[in-house]
């Protein structure tokens, strides 16, 4: 592998990871998505300094080319987030679900105690009790 | 506290026109509960339906019939009723079938779901859909039939009364995308029993259909790859007391 190529590595993947780190830190990321990312990031930057390891990877696998081991990792991880974030977001999508359904049914609710209240403070309804809810 | 203990559950978006015209005929017709799952309309779907009559759960926006049918079971469960029957918005179950229902189910004690089937009885005046749309039907019914070893013929019917037993389950867990055909083989998972009967059913008169012909193959397809996934579901079925389907992370 050529220095030049072995530097690129190196600074991308520590600025990747000094930037997970950051957001992390700024609690702009919750820890429980950083772990992955940190994980990627520190195995990448592990690879691109740990020049030997990078090659005897690329031999196991029969890559002839040394950094494109280096590629080949980190699509494995690019596939791992991004299956992680369909995880979270079939998740996210239920919970808002079981939301939605509670909010109208809440909403009912108040609703009809409120006509009850108002039934009970003033016998003769006189004007129209139904109001459309927001 | 209800009035009634039999409840008729109205998902409807936006059927603003047809929807107090349901809940009259519910009301005419029976002496049902009506309660409209007002599924993020933009119209003024909730407010018609107040105004025929009827208790309205209002979605804050749309969930799809899934989830809107399941806020009415949910209703069912919360205020305790002991039948709950399923009827279109759009008007396209006539509501004098309902009778016919209540009248089966309460002969067949053993039964927790009856379906009002459209095929059950061919007649020349009878429901009409598209070919591709017919065609659909069929091979879902034939699959289904096979599935759960008792003839469906309207997989795709949403005109259901379930008793005590479906109104706990379908408030526990109840199928996203394609509810009418995922819901016969949730039944059939959870070992509870359910049959046909033959109803009429109109053409819808306003609104659109949530399924139109061009777009028949992909629901077809979509519907398949559920049923298939439903099949081999690692855990079919979410008994009372199971970890919830929705897991709540608490750490922060």
């Amino acid at each position: 592998m050529t220095t030049n190529v072995q530097v690129v590595a190196i600074v991308v993947t520590a600025c990747l990871f000094a930037l997970v780190f950051e957001l992390v830190r700024r609690r702009r990321m919750m820890e429980r998505y950083a772990l992955l990312w940190l994980f990627a990031s520190a195995v990448l930057l592990a690879l691109a300094v740990w020049r030997d390891l990078l090659e005897q990877l690329a031999q196991a696998v029969g890559i002839y080319y040394a950094p494109s081991a280096l590629f080949a990792v980190a699509f494995g991880f690019v596939l791992v987030l991004l299956l992680h974030f369909s995880l979270v977001i079939s998740r996210l999508a239920d919970q808002t679900k079981v939301l939605a359904q509670r909010l109208g049914l809440l909403q009912q609710e108040v609703d009809e105690l409120r006509s009850q209240l108002a039934e009970e403070r003033e016998p003769r309804p006189e004007r129209e009790l139904t109001r459309s809810s927001s | 506290m209800p009035l009634s203990r039999h409840l008729a559950i109205v998902p409807a978006y936006n059927e603003a026109a047809a929807i107090a015209a349901t809940v009259g005929d519910l009301h005419a017709h029976t002496d049902f509960d009506v309660l409209v799952v007002d599924d993020g309309s933009t119209d003024r779907t909730g407010e018609c339906a107040r105004s025929a009559g009827a208790a309205v759960v209002r979605h804050p926006f749309n969930l799809g019939i899934g989830g809107a049918v399941q806020s009415g079971y949910q209703y069912a469960l919360d205020h305790g009723y002991e039948i709950a029957v399923q009827v279109d918005g759009d008007g396209q179950h006539d509501a004098s079938h309902v009778g016919d229902l209540l009248r089966h189910l309460a002969e067949h004690p053993e039964l927790d779901m009856v379906t009002g089937s459209r095929f059950l009885e061919l007649t020349a005046d009878g429901y009409r859909s598209s070919m591709p749309r017919r065609a659909g039907i069929r091979l879902f019914a034939r699959l289904l039939s096979a599935v759960v070893g008792r003839p469906v013929t309207d997989p795709t019917s949403g005109f259901r009364m379930v008793g005590r037993r479906g109104i706990e389950l379908f408030a526990r867990d109840y199928p996203h995308d394609y509810p009418e055909v995922e819901a016969v083989l949730l039944l059939h998972f959870h070992q509870l029993r359910g049959t046909e009967i033959p109803v009429r059913m109109r053409p819808r008169t306003t609104g659109v259909s949530s399924i139109n012909a061009q777009r028949s193959a992909y629901y077809m397809l979509k519907v398949l790859l559920a049923i298939l996934v439903g099949l081999l579901r690692a855990r079919p079925v979410v008994e009372a007391g199971d970890s919830a389907p929705v897991q709540a992370e608490h750490a922060i």
